[in-house]
């Protein structure tokens, strides 16, 4: 039935994304040390990974890699290691009353409610095309860096820029946020 | 036949309902930045589907700056908790509720 | 003749707005002059209109002055009615109020607010002109409410002292009941013939068919409004508390003119009047009824004022009784009588209470007819004419009146006749009392001999006594034609009387024997003065306890609401939803306070709520 519509080996890459993908996201919620969460959260980005490479978006493939998962996901562990905040935190009990349940509905509903109407209102719904091509030609070979390229630097130039000076705000901003203070305080560990 | 659009979104709904989740029931801020970073791929992934099925490119260039910001955003806001942390020696985002009307 | 008659009510109005606008200069009489001068200009123009009149063909005169209302079917015009009724109350009222203010400029002399005094009066005669002149019953109502209020101003002139303001605003309050009467009838005869005035209301009032209901609420309704200006059961009370105010207004305005303005009404209506026998009935009741009562009231009294108070409220009751009877001619007879001597009588008084440093009860007086060589005489003519005895004023009115309700009712005629035995007692008893016997006012004088007035006082006297003497001859019963009857018999038709001339005869020798009878008996008992005869009934005195009954009834159960009102309703009631809205805002605020937990978890929940209701609601939608 599922093997005589789909073809096998997308399937099974396709099987093989979900289930690196779930299985991180619900081990990042579920572990209680945090290095082990973001061990979980690669696992994660690299099962999205693989769904952007399934989708022809290879460019943004591997940006995903390098960019999250290897940045990102570098940067928590570095925060994690040089503070030390390694505490276990305890996962069974709730301070909150009500929160649990409330989120457990609540999200529920959410996400059954955006499934509920994505399948009626037919999944996908749009215009073909407006901006640019997924592919554009190099040469022969139909090239997705070069299309997304090509629209970043053309079309999104502006937001391109924007981004760019955001960027260098927001390490301006992180510098300023972490450093430590002149005088010296007590019971703060060197890093 | 390829694999349908419709798996791939509901793929993304899940993620991005368990990100939630893990965001309202976590109490450590790293765990919920993490739970963040899951969301904004659920939504990344939501995106590069839409691409692909529109044949339209805008669709990956906003991943493209949803990657950015998020890597701005995880910048600061790590940054943010390590002055909270030097501060409190502690890392939880309840201990935070002094703007209790 | 249009600006001859639009004067008549116009000099006062002027007199009035110059007092006002002028720079007031204290110590000056000049006020009193400018006024005296503004009715007595009236007065003249009144006299030419009346000449006027006399030779027109057509009894009947509209000068409309201008448009004033037009509301959908009402249009009311502000327009003066001259004909024979009118005139002649503005003849007798523009008279005396002359005479009056002349006299008030001796008897005002030195007091304070002498300017507001005669501001006050002028304005009054205005109202009271414009009340007389109306040509439809709008215009009459705004002279009627005109000389509610200056007489409420008027009262309580003296305002400082508790008693003169508590008794204007009982005067005033008494008679706004009364309005509510005036203004039920003007509604139900809007409603009935369309239209205000009087020409187009009485020309039709026989030939509208109206239910006898209507006709009868219309006729309580105007009686109601009567008894309220004119001090008539139930509505008397006010009146002997106004003598508050200075003699002069008591005279001018409690004894001549204001309460004569309900009289006034009740024979301007009374082609309305004539359609309802009841309501008539009733009128005539009422009026018996309160001649009787204020008559018994008066024989106790130990005020020279209240006493004549309580003579002017039985007076007009006999004038009520005759507009009951049918006796229109008769009712206007009396009023023009009453008003020469009853001003006489409270001038007189005035007088009286000048020469003794303002004394005014009468076991405080006695002896004074030597040391008051004007006042006594003309006291003396004027207690003769109220008496009743023969050949003055009051015994041709009284008897005109007397003799036309024996006619319609005996009983009622009875009861008139032992009022006039009560009237001539109790007159006798106050002339006796005030003049003649020991002196007992010596401590009051501080052993000084009391003098007479000054001459603008005594003046007026004089002419009022003549007019007292001689004022029978306006309408003996034998003249007919060149009497009071002949010329407003235009207007209140001829009335063929139906007694023979014996029984006339007799009755009026009836009237004269109860006269006397009442004199006699009031000097036996007073001749000794000496000792205070102990017999004084105290239920007379205090008004058959009336006041007390309202107090009990009205009053008292008013006041209980009042403060239930302000103790109870306000603060629960009111102040409550007021506070009770500010509380429940202050505490729903503290309660959503609470959603402003400080941790960051809960707004994320909120937040994830809130997306999961608007999903719900996008998916009911478009389901």
């Amino acid at each position: 039935m599922i093997a005589a519509t789909y073809a096998i080996p997308d399937l099974l890459v396709f099987i093989a994304a979900a289930a690196m993908v779930l299985v991180g996201a619900v081990g990042v919620i579920s572990f209680r040390n945090p290095v082990h969460s973001a061990i979980s959260l690669i696992l994660t980005l690299l099962g999205v990974a693989v769904a952007f490479v399934e989708q022809e978006a290879h460019f943004l493939a591997a940006v995903q890699v390098i960019v999250y998962a290897g940045a990102i996901v570098v940067l928590f562990l570095f925060v994690i290691m040089f503070l030390g905040i390694d505490e276990r935190e305890d996962v069974s009990v709730e301070p909150l009353i009500g929160q649990r349940p409330l989120a457990y509905a609540s999200v529920l509903v959410t996400v059954g409610g955006i499934l509920a109407m994505l399948s009626r209102g037919g999944w996908v719904t749009g215009a073909q095309t407006v901006t640019g091509p997924t592919e554009v030609m190099n040469g022969t070979t139909p090239d997705n860096v070069m299309a997304v390229g090509q629209s970043v630097f053309t079309t999104y130039l502006f937001a391109f820029e924007a981004t760019a000076a955001l960027l260098i705000i927001a390490v301006v901003g992180a510098v300023l946020l972490a450093r430590r203070e002149r005088v010296t305080e007590e019971g703060v560990e060197v890093a | 036949m390829t694999i349908p659009a419709s798996w791939f979104l509901t793929l993304a709904a899940v993620l991005f309902g368990v990100g939630a989740f893990g965001l309202l029931t976590r109490r450590s801020a790293l765990i919920m930045f993490m739970c963040i970073e899951l969301m904004l791929n659920a939504v990344n992934l939501t995106f590069v589907t839409f691409s692909r099925s529109l044949h339209d490119v805008a669709g990956q260039a906003s991943v493209f700056f949803v990657m950015v910001v998020a890597a701005a955003e995880v910048t600061v806001g790590l940054a943010i908790v390590v002055a909270v942390f030097r501060r409190r020696r502690s890392a939880g985002v309840d201990d935070l509720s002094e703007l209790k009307g | 003749m249009k600006t001859v008659a639009t004067l008549i009510p116009l000099l006062p109005l002027l007199g009035f707005l110059s007092i006002l606008l002028l720079p007031a200069r204290s110590g000056s009489d000049r006020p009193g002059w400018i006024a005296t001068s503004a009715v007595g200009g009236s007065f003249v123009a009144t006299v030419i209109t009346f000449i006027w009149l006399l030779g027109q063909d057509s009894r009947e005169y509209t000068v409309s002055l201008f448009d004033w209302l037009t509301s959908g079917p009402l249009h009311v015009q502000a327009a003066l009615l001259v004909d024979p009724l009118s005139i002649t109350m503005c003849l007798f009222v523009t008279g005396i109020s002359t005479l009056i203010h002349l006299y008030s400029i001796g008897y005002m002399h030195g007091e304070k607010d002498f300017r507001k005094f005669f501001l006050y009066l002028n304005l009054f005669v205005f109202s009271m002109l414009v009340l007389v002149l109306g040509s439809s019953m709008l215009v009459t109502f705004v002279g009627w409410e005109g000389v509610g209020v200056c007489s409420y101003w008027l009262v309580s002139y003296y305002f400082t002292k508790d008693a003169a303001a508590s008794a204007g605003k009982k005067a005033f309050i008494y008679n706004r009941v009364g309005d509510v009467g005036l203004l039920a009838a003007m509604f139900l005869i809007f409603n009935h013939f369309g239209s205000l005035d009087y020409l187009a209301v009485l020309s039709q009032a026989s030939s509208v068919p109206m239910s006898s209901i209507a006709v009868l609420l219309i006729v309580l309704a105007l009686l109601l409004a009567a008894s309220g200006k004119s001090a008539q059961i139930p509505l008397f009370n006010w009146l002997p508390d106004a003598m508050e105010g200075p003699t002069p207004v008591s005279a001018l305005i409690h004894a001549a003119t204001m309460v004569t303005a309900g009289v006034y009404l009740l024979v301007r209506m009374s082609p309305i009047l004539d359609l309802s026998s009841s309501g008539r009935a009733t009128i005539a009741v009422i009026g018996a009824a309160t001649a009787f009562v204020a008559a018994t009231v008066a024989t106790s009294q130990k005020d020279i004022k209240k006493v004549l108070a309580f003579s002017t409220v039985s007076q007009i009751g006999y004038m009520v009784m005759a507009v009951g009877s049918g006796a229109y001619v008769a009712a206007i007879f009396l009023m023009v009588a009453h008003a020469f001597f009853k001003a006489l009588l409270f001038l007189g008084s005035g007088s009286v209470i000048h020469a003794l440093d303002g004394e005014q009860d009468l076991r405080r007086m006695g002896g004074l007819q030597k040391f008051l060589p004007i006042t006594f005489p003309t006291f003396l003519i004027g207690w003769l004419a109220i008496a009743g005895i023969p050949p003055f004023a009051g015994f041709w009115a009284k008897g005109d009146v007397l003799s036309k309700v024996y006619e319609y009712s005996k009983p009622l005629w009875l009861l008139g006749l032992l009022t006039a035995v009560l009237t001539a007692y109790y007159m006798s008893r106050l002339f006796v009392l005030t003049f003649r016997g020991t002196e007992r006012f010596r401590e009051v004088t501080h052993g000084h001999d009391p003098h007479e007035s000054p001459w603008v006082m005594t003046v007026p006297l004089v002419i009022l006594s003549v007019l007292s003497a001689l004022g029978g001859l306006l309408n003996l019963p034998w003249v007919h034609g060149t009497s009071l009857a002949g010329f407003l018999a235009p207007l209140l038709g001829e009335h063929e009387s139906s007694v023979s001339h014996g029984t006339e005869f007799l009755l009026s020798s009836a009237d004269a024997v109860a006269a006397i009878v009442g004199l006699i008996l009031a000097f036996n008992v007073w001749r000794s003065t000496s000792p205070w005869p102990r017999y004084e009934s105290k239920f007379f005195e205090s008004v058959w306890r009336w006041d007390d009954a309202y107090d009990a009834t009205i009053g008292r159960p008013a006041q209980r609401l009042a403060h239930f009102g302000s103790d109870v309703v306000e603060p629960r009631v009111l102040d409550g939803a007021v506070h009770g809205v500010a509380g429940t805002v202050l505490r729903s605020a503290e309660g959503v306070r609470k959603l402003q937990t400080g941790y960051v978890r809960h707004y994320g929940l909120a937040v994830v709520i809130g997306t999961a209701f608007t999903i719900l609601f996008l998916i009911a939608r478009s389901w």
